[in-house]
């Protein structure tokens, strides 16, 4: 299990490699800079300023100096932000995105997994077709057209919850509504789609075979192999949520890593796009491997070696 | 001999969306103590349907339409679901087809022993659970059975899981046991193995067994007494000689036809019944074997025969009726000779 710990480590730094490598070529390739003119500053000026960043540097220099920042921990300083780093910026963000994150991983395990059950178990009947609606509206809807009903509905018109911040468990509601949103109805329905699949498999036939109630069939031998596609899945979806939603953070105005990943996307702030970027793509690639790490502990038909 | 367990008249449909689906349309037979009953038939003969129907594990489309089942006084039609809860596994066990797929892979095969007696057995305490397994392991053969315990079912071969399947199934020492085409899936030499491994132990269990195949093969080798089914009736019931000594249907004969023997001519191709089982949503209103079969007359599409019987042998085919032809007939006379046979 170590040796295969250690083996995937090494396929992360690899991967993270390529990782840095092409989001630093295709943020380069956009057109525009963090200093592009655009208020008449005197050209001497933007050329001081690229000159102190070290822009003016052929790429491959530029490439290879951040690269050694990275090794020693340090992101770099942002280009907009005059006197703060990118290290400022995600110690700052991340543990707000990761307490909303976290919220919000909660509520939907919490949520999808009975509710996909629910809607196995009574197969065809109308609570099955309630939910299952309900999980379609959820997964095609984007998550800003729900944050917006939910400020309307529960703020504006109702004046119950407020519309920005994360000051008060009130304000959770919202954001982890709509950021759970999603989540919540792709995993109900595949959790649904899972356990009807593994309800009419032969060991299932074996158990009920048994005189095992229907209940102890349920919870013994059909939940435990449903869970399995669900886990898959699960890594990602909890990565993507305690990183947080760019898009949710920035309508809740709640200043997480989304926050500061979309404004220095559109500010070109070189530093910040990538250092959010690193963070996210290394997050997620250890939600994974902890997915894969748990993935053999409940199924033994996989090794560890494969 | 003790009748243990008495099927009249069953029907069972499945309620689909294209219509019913006359799966069983009123089968009778009776199994008594310590017996083996082969019931044979073809892919939608109905005889999976049947055996399914006594344990009541089919699907929720399923209808009993009539018919009693009765085993041990109580007619298993009526059971609440708690009732055969407690007959599943305990009186009545099950053996299913495919190995491969019949056992939870998540659950170490001792432990999924284990829980067949712990349901119907809730005071056995672990280690005298685990004793009981190991005894049933030794029994059904499994090398090393101490280790393959802890072993989960895709470390086993698929012979090696239906001996699991088997050892479950005879944990709580049922009387009846239901095996639905076990050997089907394996080779033909563990097949052969399989098939003795369950003839001893139901000489030493003294459990009746209900063995759905489709190989009459495998029914002369194991079989006390047969059931051939066709198009979700039972075309013909006898002792397991004299089905292959006086056939009295023509499915009997197509099927004896179709077995591959080791001394026929190797030039000879592989015989086989044209045609294909009829469609049970619309099941024929004659005999269902009418429109496969190279005797039929006008009569047998038209009107369902009524059973003959000859002692314990019975057969429905209006071939056997006393006003049937003597020419093209090749059931002609053989009423009279089983009948014989059975004095």
């Amino acid at each position: 299990m170590v040796k295969f710990i250690l083996k995937r480590l090494g396929m992360m730094l690899i991967a993270m490699f390529m990782i840095i490598l092409f989001t630093f070529i295709i943020m380069h390739a956009v057109p525009g800079g963090p200093f592009t003119n655009t208020k008449g500053v005197p050209e001497e000026v933007i050329a001081a300023m690229e000159e102190k960043f070290g822009l003016d540097q052929p790429y491959y220099v530029q490439f290879f100096s951040y690269l050694k920042g990275i090794l020693h921990g340090d992101f770099g300083p942002s280009y907009k932000y005059t006197g703060q780093t990118v290290n400022e910026f995600i110690s700052s963000g991340a543990p707000v995105s990761a307490r909303l994150g976290g919220v919000t991983v909660i509520f939907v395990l919490i949520a999808a997994i009975p509710m996909g059950i629910w809607a196995a178990l009574k197969n065809g009947k109308w609570q099955d077709m309630l939910l299952m609606a309900l999980a379609t509206i959820g997964v095609t809807i984007p998550s800003f057209v729900i944050a917006s009903l939910l400020i309307y509905a529960f703020s504006y018109k109702l004046n119950w919850l407020p519309t920005y911040g994360l000051d008060s468990w009130q304000s959770y509601i919202l954001p982890v509504v709509a950021l759970g949103g999603y989540s919540i109805s792709y995993l109900a329905r595949l959790m649904r789609s899972s356990l009807l699949e593994v309800m009419g498999q032969d060991y299932i036939r074996t158990a009920r075979a048994k005189g095992l109630t229907e209940f102890a069939v349920v919870t013994r031998h059909a939940l435990r192999n449903a869970l399995i596609p669900v886990i898959t899945v699960l890594g990602p979806t909890i990565a993507g949520l305690l990183t947080g939603s760019f898009v949710v953070e920035k309508i809740f105005a709640i200043p997480g890593l989304g926050y500061y990943f979309v404004n220095s996307v559109s500010q070109r702030d070189y530093t910040t796009i990538m250092g959010v970027t690193i963070f996210y793509a290394a997050f997620l690639m250890a939600m994974v491997l902890l997915v894969d790490v748990f993935y053999c502990m409940i199924d033994p038909r996989i090794k560890f070696e494969s | 001999m003790e009748e243990i367990l008495k099927v009249e008249g069953l029907k069972t449909s499945f309620m689909t969306s294209s219509g019913e689906v006359q799966a069983v349309r009123g089968v009778s037979f009776t199994v008594e103590k310590g017996e083996i009953l082969g019931i044979v038939g073809e892919s939608g003969s109905g005889k999976s349907v049947t055996s399914m129907t006594i344990l009541r594990l089919l699907a929720d489309t399923a209808r009993i339409k009539a018919g009693s089942i009765q085993f041990e006084g109580r007619d298993l039609t009526k059971c609440s679901e708690k009732e055969m809860r407690a007959i599943r596994g305990q009186k009545i066990a099950m053996i299913f087809q495919d190995p491969m797929s019949s056992l939870n892979p998540l659950i170490p095969v001792g432990k999924q022993v284990e829980e067949m007696m712990k349901t119907h057995h809730p005071e056995l305490k672990p280690d005298e659970l685990k004793k009981r397994t190991l005894d049933l392991f030794e029994q059904v053969r499994i090398p090393e059975p101490e280790k393959r315990l802890k072993s989960y079912p895709h470390e086993f071969s698929g012979g090696m899981r239906q001996r699991v399947m088997i050892a479950m199934a005879l944990a709580n020492h049922p009387d009846l046991l239901i095996a639905d085409e076990p050997t089907t899936a394996l080779d033909v030499t563990i097949q052969d193995q399989i098939l003795k491994q369950l003839r001893t132990l139901q000489k030493q269990y003294d459990t009746s067994i209900i063995f759905i195949t489709h190989d009459l093969g495998v029914v002369a080798e194991l079989c006390d007494r047969v059931v051939v089914m066709y198009g979700g009736l039972v075309m013909e019931e006898a002792d397991i000689d004299e089905i292959f000594e006086h056939p009295l249907h023509p499915y009997t004969l197509g099927l004896l036809a179709s077995i591959p023997g080791i001394n026929k001519d190797k030039a000879e191709r592989l015989q086989s019944i044209p045609g294909s089982p009829p469609d049970m949503t619309n099941p024929p209103k004659g005999c269902p074997f009418a429109p496969r079969c190279p005797y039929a007359r006008n009569i047998c599409a038209a009107e369902c025969p009524p059973y003959v019987q000859a002692g314990g042998h019975r057969a429905m085919c209006w071939l056997l009726q006393p006003d049937a032809p003597a020419e093209g007939n090749p059931l002609y006379g053989k009423l009279a000779a089983a009948e014989k046979e059975a004095e």
